[in-house]
């Protein structure tokens, strides 16, 4: 089944937040940002601003009618910057004006003197400095300490990754309208409209039942709608509830990029020991999360990180800590894979550098450590793994030997033009990491002409769940599909939704509708009986008619609706799903907090101009662990869409601050994200068909996520590629490789300066 | 129409800004077709086409992405006369000014939706080539233009007339399957004219058959007088640069546009000279005969520069004026020895484009002079020329270094030399001391390796977004080796990689 969004979408009229039609009197607003990093506001100046035409206020924390507080996790971040700046672009003041236009125009004309103080932008200084989240966490299994000894071979090293612009087309925005009794109905582009629910209610003051939030669908997420979105909906909202009338703001490209947070950029150390058949005995990492300004989601993103720090192998001795470091940076936020392709990273370096140093490809020692079936990950869940089975079935059916084989002589025969190849094993774990989020609703209406409602707490955001939910209610009910209709996501219809996150929105939502259909089956199927005069046993609904012991009757779907109605059973039903099973201790840092985890292998072949630095990711080709797929369409879109945005984050996405914490790649003119040109001629992907039951909906695995992880191997597969040019090349384990970073690698020692200097992620960037 | 260059061109624009100015004085309205409706807007002419559809005229239909022409969600169509046919190219409406819009059609996604769904909408659909669907409007109008324009229906076609555009859900792979269906379907087109072809195939709406009268009529009523502005404040061409640069300031600014003079439009042969008007697109340059046949790899060059529907608007003259260190086409006509006629309104006056950039962002040029004419002379039989850039993304990026050499090699010796340099100078740099050095040596690998020592010596890289000084360097002397192993391919290659050498 295709995307039942698509036909609106082709034709432009799919609606968006900007896209709502506006009500009379609408005002429109626009954030002050602080134009320092870190200092005290000594003293803001909005009186020409309010002088500007067409400026009807300007907010600031002294308007907030209830608490100045947005934080989710951690109440550390206010809504407007009170006395002190922590990043570039908090937002101090808020101008609403009656045309967008005006509100742009006035807000130029703020002025504020801020005190400067030490601004850090390194997460390392933030942990020197005792700037951390929250505690630093731990996850170990066995004992590294004793472990060493056993080891032949121990390496050490660091290993970086940069942060990643989510660059959802869609800008944030959010739209507030004041209902009667001080209510608020806000349109927002969020994945977690109860999120927003909740912090408009504490900035407004108002309870939760006062605040509707309907989402519509988003123009992509990603994450970076998220927690994030919070801001501007509490923006619009406290600014709807003060003046009493409806207030828009729709982020232009700069705000958004300057003002939200991205993936979490990572520093980190490793220490990895083999014994002599290359068995991993003993992992040690020291992860420094560079978290930003305030917690928003970190301490949760750095969880996975160590959720996920051995990936895909099985490891007897692990011992990994996790620092959440405090910068001068807009706070970083959930991003697909929610820091678990930052932990990923650092192992696969390990191997990496274990594999360089011993003169061996990685994939030997990739392979010998894959976690098998009764396999104990750091965090106590035992493994039900497809890892060995996808990586066989990967470097069986795309041959990878003919391939290696291809390579080598293709790098014999070009000297300016080298290939690299790299194999990425993939093992995600599927759940909310916080047990209590691992709930869904949903609510399903029968209307008497056989027509059906279903709203849940999923946001569609592009990944096609609604689609999936379609799916589900239209098989559980035996029904076609055009009969079912999907409903906007509103707080006001479906309440304490988890956010449309984790991969795991439609295996929550999709169970939640599953079983509301389920109850009203069970209902219909009583109402046939009486009819029929027959057991309820004896009855089946099957393609819209009415069974009995497998017989057609002359009782349709509408017929069967009517007769219940009449005999007034409810065609309603909410149905809340949590999964069972699943449990974890945060301090002991041990459980099941797993429904399953999803197993794949990737094998990424690149290219590289010897003589330019530039280069091409050939192709990629996968083995995913599906399950059972329920729509290959949508999935197979998520995994190259997941695929391409991992090998962006790798290769060409390079997120640049500042040493004063200024973003300088501040527009899509200095953040390249990958365009038509720059994707694989060819991405393949095979299907892991696995037949054991799961806890996925409908035994179709969750595929939001995985995949962006096989675009690390890309980062590997250039590194390959440049050690078969220069064999002697010190390349730092630094992603993204970008061109510059290939080009210095290819000549290092071989000019005459030094090409060992910091790239520009690193470096104070002329103004 | 072509018309000669020079004093009396300027006298006539000048009459024409008197008239104009007479007319302004009575609230002077901006006529085109919008779909299938006639606009006559009195709005600043400065507005952008993408508020004017989406905030004027509620069609929503058109995406805002990014406000900077690199993301291409509010793709339109604009369509105008050319020799009694209206030829349609994509434009990225949120550079465009509605001052560029009269007596053209432009259509928005809302202007070629059927009751069925078209073609490349269906074939989008069918391939699960749209996922947020934030993006995919654009990336339907861009293929709608493919459909439109006369390229040949290839899948590979079909991909560049989407390089514009960028989707940060699919992985574009379903949306190449869907660009490869669209190109199929358009196989049974028999030199059919494109928008005759596309209404019987029910591509577009058949109310397109008639914009060719409409906007003949339209251009009748105009007279000639295309332009809504006073004496000027601002020129504006392409709009391409100044829109992302200053879209706040131009928005309410008295705006002179240059985009669709008839004197600033044309590239011509004359002897060994080529003579090309400011306001040329680059796709102009793409499809002039005499580009084409003196630069067989132009199209090559050219597909490293922006984007479709960025090339359909952004003007060479543009490009030069905007004085980026970097820009692309700057740095190509600098290896050629370009020279430049500017015009105050009664005199001509001719500089080399070399001597043209004074120091950062800073030109030889007075407030009231418009750039006219880019004049070089064509390479003769003996002349190699090439083009190298490299930027972060091989695609719709700027550049990180770009260079361009114009280089005559008799009996071994070099006996003309022109090398051009960007992004490592604070202006578009000739490399005047390399040239110094090469001119009259025997080309070896040993004197390239020379010569990019000298070169190190007369650029002055800095550190910024787009790489490091070290960065700059060390590509900027790739480059170079780049430029002398593709036009001597008999070079050693191992002698230009010593290790000694940078």
């Amino acid at each position: 089944m295709k995307n039942i969004d698509s036909r609106t979408h082709v034709r432009g009229e799919s609606v968006y937040l900007d896209d709502i039609p506006l009500i009379q009197g609408t005002l429109f607003g626009v954030a002050f940002g602080s134009p320092m990093a870190h200092g005290v506001i000594r003293n803001l100046n909005v009186a020409d601003a309010e002088a500007m035409p067409g400026v009807v206020r300007v907010l600031t924390h002294k308007d907030v009618t209830g608490e100045n507080q947005i934080g989710g996790i951690i109440p550390d971040e206010p809504l407007f910057a009170d006395h002190h700046v922590h990043y570039v672009g908090m937002p101090i003041a808020f101008v609403v004006a009656e045309t967008d236009d005006d509100a742009r125009a006035a807000v130029k004309k703020i002025t504020v003197d801020i005190e400067p103080l030490r601004v850090i932008t390194d997460p390392r200084e933030a942990q020197a400095l005792g700037e951390l989240i929250i505690p630093p966490k731990h996850f170990r299994l066995g004992d590294t300490s004793t472990a060493w000894a056993q080891c032949m071979h121990i390496f050490e090293g660091c290993a970086d990754t940069n942060g990643q612009e989510h660059l959802y087309i869609e800008t944030q925005g959010a739209y507030a309208i004041p209902q009667e009794n001080n209510g608020i109905k806000l349109y927002s582009s969020t994945q977690g409209p109860t999120a927003v629910q909740r912090a408009v209610s504490r900035s407004s003051g108002l309870p939760m039942h006062q605040i509707e939030v309907d989402v519509i669908r988003l123009g992509g997420g990603f994450g970076g709608k998220e927690d994030q979105a919070n801001m501007w909906a509490a923006l619009v909202a406290v600014a709807a509830h003060v003046l009493k009338k409806p207030v828009k703001y729709s982020l232009h490209r700069m705000e958004d990029m300057a003002m939200t947070g991205k993936r979490h950029p990572y520093s980190s150390d490793f220490k990895i020991g083999l014994d002599n058949d290359l068995k991993i005995i003993a992992y040690e990492a020291t992860f420094y999360q560079n978290a930003g300004a305030a917690a928003d989601l970190s301490p949760a993103v750095l969880e996975r990180t160590l959720f996920h720090c051995t990936n895909s192998y099985y490891v007897p001795n692990v011992s990994a800590t996790a620092y959440s470091c405090r910068t001068h940076l807009p706070p970083n936020t959930a991003f697909r894979g929610f820091g678990g392709p930052q932990g990923m990273f650092v192992i696969e370096a390990a191997i990496a550098k274990a594999a360089e140093s011993l003169r061996i490809d990685a994939s030997v020692i990739q392979e010998k450590n894959l976690i098998q079936t009764g396999d104990e990950f750091p965090f106590g869940q035992k493994a039900e793994s497809e890892a060995p089975a996808c990586w066989h079935k990967t470097t069986e059916l795309y041959e990878l030997n003919a391939i290696r084989e291809r390579i080598a002589t293709f790098n014999n025969e070009n000297r300016l033009s080298k290939k690299g190849l790299a194999l990425m094993p993939v093992c995600f774990g599927i759940s909310f990491t916080n047990t209590r989020m691992n709930q869904a609703r949903a609510l399903v209406h029968l209307y008497t002409d056989g027509s059906v409602n279903v709203s849940t707490g999923a946001v569609e955001m592009g990944q096609g769940v609604n689609t999936k939910m379609l799916q589900v209610a239209a098989q559980v009910l035996s029904i076609r599909s055009e009969r079912v209709k999907l409903l906007t996501t509103s707080t006001y219809r479906i309440a304490s939704t988890s956010p449309s996150a984790a991969s795991a929105t439609a295996d929550l939502n999709g169970r939640a509708v599953q079983l509301a259909c389920d109850e009203l089956v069970k209902r219909l199927k009583t109402v046939a009986a009486g009819e029929l005069q027959t057991d309820v046993e004896a009855i089946t609904l099957k393609d819209e008619w009415v069974y009995v012991n497998d017989q057609k009757t002359d009782w349709d779907w509408e017929r069967l609706l009517m007769a219940a109605f009449s005999k007034r059973v409810s065609l309603s039903e909410h149905a809340h799903y949590a999964t069972p099973g699943i449990h974890f201790d945060p301090i002991a840092a041990k459980g099941h907090p797993f429904a399953y985890h999803v197993y794949g292998t990737a094998i990424v072949e690149t290219t590289v101009d010897c003589l330019r630095g530039i280069y091409e990711i050939n192709n990629i080709k996968v083995v995913h662990d599906f399950g059972v797929s329920m729509n290959t369409a949508i999935d197979r879109g998520q995994i190259e869409g997941g695929i391409v945005q991992g090998l962006g984050w790798m290769t060409m996405e390079e997120v640049i601050f500042d040493k004063t914490g200024r973003l300088r790649s501040n527009a899509l003119s200095t953040y390249k994200v990958p365009d038509i040109y720059s994707v694989p001629d060819e991405i393949a992907i095979e299907a892991l068909k696995t037949e054991q039951d799961n806890l996925a909906i409908f035994r179709s695995k969750a595929v939001g996520e995985p995949p962006l992880m096989y675009g690390i191997g890309a980062y590997f597969a250039l590194r390959n590629a440049i050690l078969a040019f220069n064999p002697t090349a010190r390349i730092p384990f630094d992603a993204p490789m970008t061109p510059e970073k290939v080009l210095l690698a290819l000549y290092d020692g071989r000019t005459s300066f030094s090409t060992n200097d910091q790239t520009a992620s690193y470096v104070a960037v002329n103004s | 129409m072509l018309m000669k260059p020079g004093p009396p061109l300027r006298a006539r624009l000048h009459q024409h800004d008197k008239k104009m100015e007479q007319k302004t004085t009575n609230s002077t309205l901006i006529s085109f077709i919008l779909n299938n409706k006639q606009i006559n807007t009195s709005l600043p002419p400065g507005t952008t086409l993408l508020d004017f559809v989406r905030y004027n005229q509620h069609l929503t239909g058109t995406k805002i992405g990014c406000r900077e022409g690199d993301c291409g969600a509010c793709t339109v169509l604009v369509g105008e006369l050319c020799e009694g046919a209206v030829r349609y190219r994509t434009a990225t409406s949120c550079l465009m000014p509605l001052g560029n819009a009269p007596g053209k059609h432009i259509v928005t996604i809302e202007g070629i939706n059927l009751d069925v769904l078209t073609p490349v909408q269906q074939a989008m659909t069918d391939e699960s080539a749209t996922q947020c669907g934030f993006c995919t409007p654009g990336f339907v109008m861009s293929l709608a233009g493919f459909c439109l324009s006369d390229k040949a229906p290839t899948r590979q076609n079909a991909i560049a007339a989407i390089d514009g555009n960028i989707c940060r859900c699919t992985g574009y792979k379903s949306i190449e399957r869907a660009a490869e269906r669209v190109a199929n379907q358009l196989e049974g087109c028999n030199g059919e004219e494109a928008a005759q072809f596309a209404v019987e195939q029910s591509i577009l709406p058949d109310y397109f058959t008639h914009i060719p009268e409409r906007l003949h009529t339209l251009s009748l009523r105009l007279n000639g007088e295309h332009q809504n502005g006073t004496l000027s404040v601002q020129y504006v061409g392409g709009g391409t640069d100044v829109y992302v640069q200053k879209h706040d300031e131009i928005k309410d600014a008295s705006i002179q546009f240059l985009s669709d003079k008839p004197y600033l439009k044309g590239i011509r042969q004359e002897g060994r000279e080529c003579l090309i008007q400011a306001a040329s697109t680059v796709t102009d340059l793409i499809e002039s005969v005499v580009i084409q046949t003196y630069f067989p790899d132009f199209k090559t060059y050219a597909k490293l520069v922006s984007s479709t529907p960025i090339r359909n608007m952004a003007t060479i003259g543009g490009n030069f004026v905007n004085a980026s260190p970097i820009g692309d086409f700057t740095i190509f006509f600098l290896a050629l020895d370009a020279t430049l006629a500017l015009n105050d309104g009664s005199q001509t006056r001719e500089v080399p484009l070399h001597r043209f950039y004074k120091g950062y962002k800073t030109l030889d040029k007075q407030a009231d002079e418009v750039l006219e004419q880019i004049r070089f002379t064509l390479p003769n039989s003996a002349t190699r020329f090439n083009f190298e850039k490299v930027s972060k993304r091989t695609h719709l990026d700027i550049a990180s270094v770009n260079s361009a050499i114009r280089i005559t090699v008799e009996e071994d010796i070099i006996t003309d030399i022109c090398l051009s340099a960007g992004g490592v100078a604070p202006i578009p740099k000739r490399l005047e001391k390399t040239e110094e050095f090469l001119i009259g040596k025997e080309l070896t690998e040993s004197l390239v390796i020379d010569a990019i020592n000298v070169t190190q010596t007369e650029i002055s890289p800095i550190s910024d977004a787009r790489g490091t000084e070290t960065y700059k360097r060390l590509l900027l002397s790739q480059l170079i080796k780049a430029h002398f192993l593709k036009l001597f391919p008999g070079l050693n290659v191992e002698q230009l990689l010593t290790p000694s050498a940078l």
